[in-house]
């Protein structure tokens, strides 16, 4: 009995979320007095620092089959270093692969599955985890009888947290299969944290009149080191580009700071935001529905209330 | 090409959610329901886009009880050729997943939505594809036929990719996919003919089922900034809220 982490490193590097896995995995080990393991699929430089998180044996497998990712390649594999190490908890991230290894994993290992779990598992005598649903306006409560388990971490679900020291890699040897999937191409979006994983999001909608009016928005998500984001009327008209689009039928976020400029607060769009740490609200209209969802809020014209806002911001990291 | 489409019933999404019974049961009263909009919107109008194109057959299926037959119908009129309701109301990803894998073989192309917006799970086509032995492609924001070929874009962490792969294949349909379609008036009276089969259900196991709800913390309340007064939101942010 063990738990085991599935991680895929991103560009060469293990980032964050793997360390909220690692982290999460220790305190799940730890509950049920076992130890936490890691599999990293694939080359990364920082494989070792999985233990300061709380991992126990990083064991590394590089593979060229493992260039593509092909959820049965990928599944197959770890369902196999399960078995080997003996864990019967696997856990992996809920990204768009997390997600896709994880039902597949379900199937092979006979697991209960639980997607995207929203904190460490709740003391008690029943293993219990809980998850954000219906678009984060509940939260649901699994208890799982079944001794083998499967789980998906979303991100930002938890901060890593030091919990042992930095580990030497081992190899391990699997068999990996061939990939049925071929790459033709892959562009990656550099200079900026993917709307899942950032901390700190600047979000803005139809208040901004048109697309040539996004520099100010751009400005304050420099200075906060944001990542940019819009409510779905912006993305359907094309003003800013689809995967922006955050809400129910959106990406679904839960940074630390999330700034809305010029959005109402529509229930979809709350859907998709509201667990969110803190919210900052700006908007012209003090009826607008997104204040009672807010931490702070702004009543005045976005043209003027953001640019004052990033030159305070600036002020304030120079400071 | 002969495509299956998984569907399911959601809540419509201005719903207000609430549970009964000590949190264990979704509070259904005064809710409207709808066709997951992933389902609908985009693999569903992509399968009838590919149907248009490259001729063949598209079929809709369904877990769930009679109340699931007005989005049936819809999917129907929308251009799917016939249907296929699993006569149980599901509990679970694995139990919906076993029971459709019952009835798709023989499929060019499954396709799901990316997630249902009730449990927002995103398991239950990864499930089906390991259940048929097939290639599964998630998040795909693009998906064509070329000669043998499926040819796929799709969502991943930092970027996108775009993927070559032999069908038959699973996939689930992220925005970009399709434009949403509004049934018009032929539609929707040739939907009422089409051929709807209420088949038993197979009995899956259930896996893991919710035990009990709850309602996220409510905000303590709202603080309102001056709007000339930005040093201090920014204060707040660091010293109250510290999240800068
Ligand atoms: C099935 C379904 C799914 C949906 N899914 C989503 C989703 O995932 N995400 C999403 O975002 N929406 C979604 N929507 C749409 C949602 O209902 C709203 O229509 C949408 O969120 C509104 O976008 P908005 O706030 O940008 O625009 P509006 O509602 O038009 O709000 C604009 C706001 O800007 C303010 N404003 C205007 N000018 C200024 C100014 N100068 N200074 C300051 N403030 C100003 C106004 O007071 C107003 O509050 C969905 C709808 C449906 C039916």
């Amino acid at each position: 009995m063990s738990v085991l982490i599935a991680v895929e490193p991103v560009n060469g590097t293990i980032n964050k979320g793997g360390f909220e896995l690692a982290t999460f995995a220790r305190l799940t080990a730890d509950q049920l007095g076992t130890e936490a393991n890691a599999l990293v699929l694939g080359n990364a430089s920082n494989a070792g620092e999985l233990g300061k998180y709380g991992i126990h044996t990083v064991h590394t497998l590089q593979h060229p089959n493992l260039e593509v990712f092909d959820s049965q390649v990928y599944s197959k594999v770890i369902a196999q270093a399960a078995k080997q190490l003996g864990a019967n908890i696997v856990v992996v991230r809920h990204t768009a692969n997390g997600k896709s290894i994880l039902g597949r994993l379900a199937i092979l290992m006979s697991a209960d599955a639980v997607s995207g779990v929203n904190a460490a598992p709740q003391a008690g005598s029943v293993f219990t985890v809980s998850k954000s649903v219906y678009s984060g306006k509940a939260i649901a409560h699994y208890q799982l009888s079944s001794n083998t388990k499967v789980l998906s971490l979303m991100g930002n679900a938890l901060q890593p947290q030091f919990l042992g020291q930095e580990v030497n890699p081992q190899a391990i040897s699997l068999e990996v299969g061939n990939p049925k999937l071929q790459l033709v191409s892959r562009e990656t979006e550099t200079g900026h944290v993917p709307l899942p994983e950032a901390e700190k999001v600047v979000s803005a909608g139809r208040g901004m009149k048109g697309p040539e009016n996004w520099g100010i928005v751009e400005e304050l998500a420099a200075a906060l080191g944001a990542t940019t984001a819009c409510s779905r009327p912006v993305a359907d008209t094309g003003w800013r580009p689809h995967h922006e689009h955050v809400g129910q039928t959106g990406v679904a976020i839960r940074p630390n700071l999330y700034i809305a400029i010029g959005i109402s607060g529509a229930i979809q769009h709350l859907a998709g935001v509201n667990n969110s740490k803190t919210i900052v609200v700006i908007n012209k209209d003090p009826e607008a529905p997104f204040f009672k969802a807010a931490d702070y809020g702004v009543v005045g014209d976005l043209f003027e209330v953001v640019p004052r806002l990033t030159e305070a911001v600036k002020k304030f990291k120079n400071a | 090409m002969k495509i299956l489409v998984c569907i399911s019933k959601t809540p419509d999404t201005t719903s207000k959610i609430s549970f009964v019974n000590n949190g264990k049961e979704f509070n259904s009263e005064g809710i409207q329901y709808i066709m997951n909009p992933y389902d609908e919107w985009y693999a569903l109008v992509r399968a009838v886009e590919l149907k248009e194109k490259n001729g063949g057959s598209v079929t809709v299926i369904n877990v769930g009880d009679v109340s699931s037959e007005i989005v049936i119908r819809k999917a129907l009129a929308i251009g799917a050729d016939d249907a296929i309701r699993v006569d149980v109301s599901p509990e679970s990803s694995l139990q919906v997943a076993k029971e459709i894998a019952a009835h798709a073989s023989g499929y060019d192309l499954v396709l799901t939505g990316k997630e249902t917006i009730d449990y927002n799970g995103a398991e239950v086509g990864a499930m089906l594809a390991e259940l048929l032995d097939l290639p599964y492609v998630s998040f795909a924001f693009k998906l064509e036929k070329e000669g043998d070929n499926w040819l796929v874009s799709r969502e991943v962490e930092g970027g996108t990719e775009t993927l070559k792969v032999g069908g038959p294949i699973v996939l689930s349909a992220a925005k970009g996919m399709a434009e949403q379609r509004i049934p018009n008036m032929q539609g929707i009276m040739m939907a009422k003919k089409k051929p709807l089969n209420v088949v038993a259900s197979i009995g899956a196991e259930k896996g893991s089922v919710v035990a009990s709800h709850e309602m996220p913390p409510a905000k303590s309340g709202v603080k309102m900034i001056a709007p000339d007064d930005m040093d201090t939101l920014v204060k707040l942010l660091h010293e109250e809220a510290k999240v800068i």
